[in-house]
């Protein structure tokens, strides 16, 4: 399955937005992508889920990875994501009382 | 070892009611855990026993359990090592049985279960993955030994809703 990642700039923000299916195959090169971004000094990172049509402990792993690395550059991690699939993997495993979880790439952005 | 595998418990559905299996055998490796999913949730959907978020739930359940089994078996370095996944359909309920197949353990070492404190002992404690299975299934069963682990799941069909309720 393929893994789309979209890379754009919103107000200060790298907005990575990752499309397919976010597994133990697909996941080397999500965090590959945030290692990169954190590395070249982009600290202030929006991950856009909605096209995202499954994820599993894995993914959860790379995003969790990401944000404790931003946030020792001090830099920040949103995601945003309103499919209710996608969302019941972060609630069940707690993951929304980590994450910062917003509605909209704007709602992410404009929070400042 | 685990490729005839008998109709585990917790099958309580009556005799003489149509049973579909559906076996799968991939190696273990991540590019096959798409495929997996798909037979997986496409042969759940044969019959309408489970509503798409239940779908859904046993798509979760089935990629935690095979990358599990993905990454024990690339521990243990061995370079032809295979994921059997069993669906079965009865009429209240979906089973799938993911049974971690990696050959070439030494039967001297059947017994010899690793100490409490090697990871190879805790690695099915450890993580997401097996907390996100038995929060999605309403029945789950973990066995780990030295010949590889077995992760029963079950989840039961709705109960179907009567004409003329809303």
């Amino acid at each position: 399955m393929e893994l789309g990642l979209e890379l754009s700039e919103r107000d200060g923000w790298a907005v990575l937005a990752v499309s397919g299916e976010v597994d133990v195959a697909t996941a080397p090169r999500l965090r590959e992508r945030l290692v990169g971004l954190v590395g070249e000094g982009r600290t202030r990172i929006v991950v856009d889920l909605e096209k995202v049509d499954f994820i599993d402990s894995t993914g959860l792993g790379v995003l969790v990875g990401a944000l404790k690395r931003v946030r020792t550059n001090d830099g920040d991690l949103a995601l945003v994501c309103t499919g209710p699939r996608i969302l019941k993997v972060f609630e069940i495993t707690g993951l929304t009382k980590v994450f910062a979880i917003h509605r909209s790439v704007d709602e992410a952005t404009v929070r400042g | 070892m685990t490729a005839s595998t008998p109709p585990g418990p917790g099958l309580p559905d009556g005799v003489g009611q149509r049973v579909d299996a559906v076996r799968l055998r991939v190696p273990a490796e991540p590019e096959y855990l798409a495929l997996v999913r798909m037979v997986v949730a496409g042969t759940a959907r044969i019959d309408p026993l489970l509503d798409d978020e239940r779908v859904d739930d046993l798509r979760v359940i089935v990629s935690e359990a095979c990358t599990n089994a993905i990454e024990a078996s690339a521990r243990r370095g061995e370079d032809a090592s295979t994921i059997e996944v069993q669906v079965r359909l009865t009429p209240s309920r979906v089973e799938v049985v993911i049974d971690d197949v990696g050959g070439g353990f030494d039967p001297d070492q059947l017994d010899v279960l690793p100490p409490v404190t090697d990871p190879a002992r805790m690695r099915i404690e450890r993580g997401l993955g097996i907390p996100l299975i038995r929060a999605l299934s309403d029945e789950a069963e973990i066995r780990s030994g030295p010949d590889g682990t077995r992760v029963r799941v079950a989840l039961y069909a709705a109960a179907p809703v009567p004409p003329g309720v809303p």
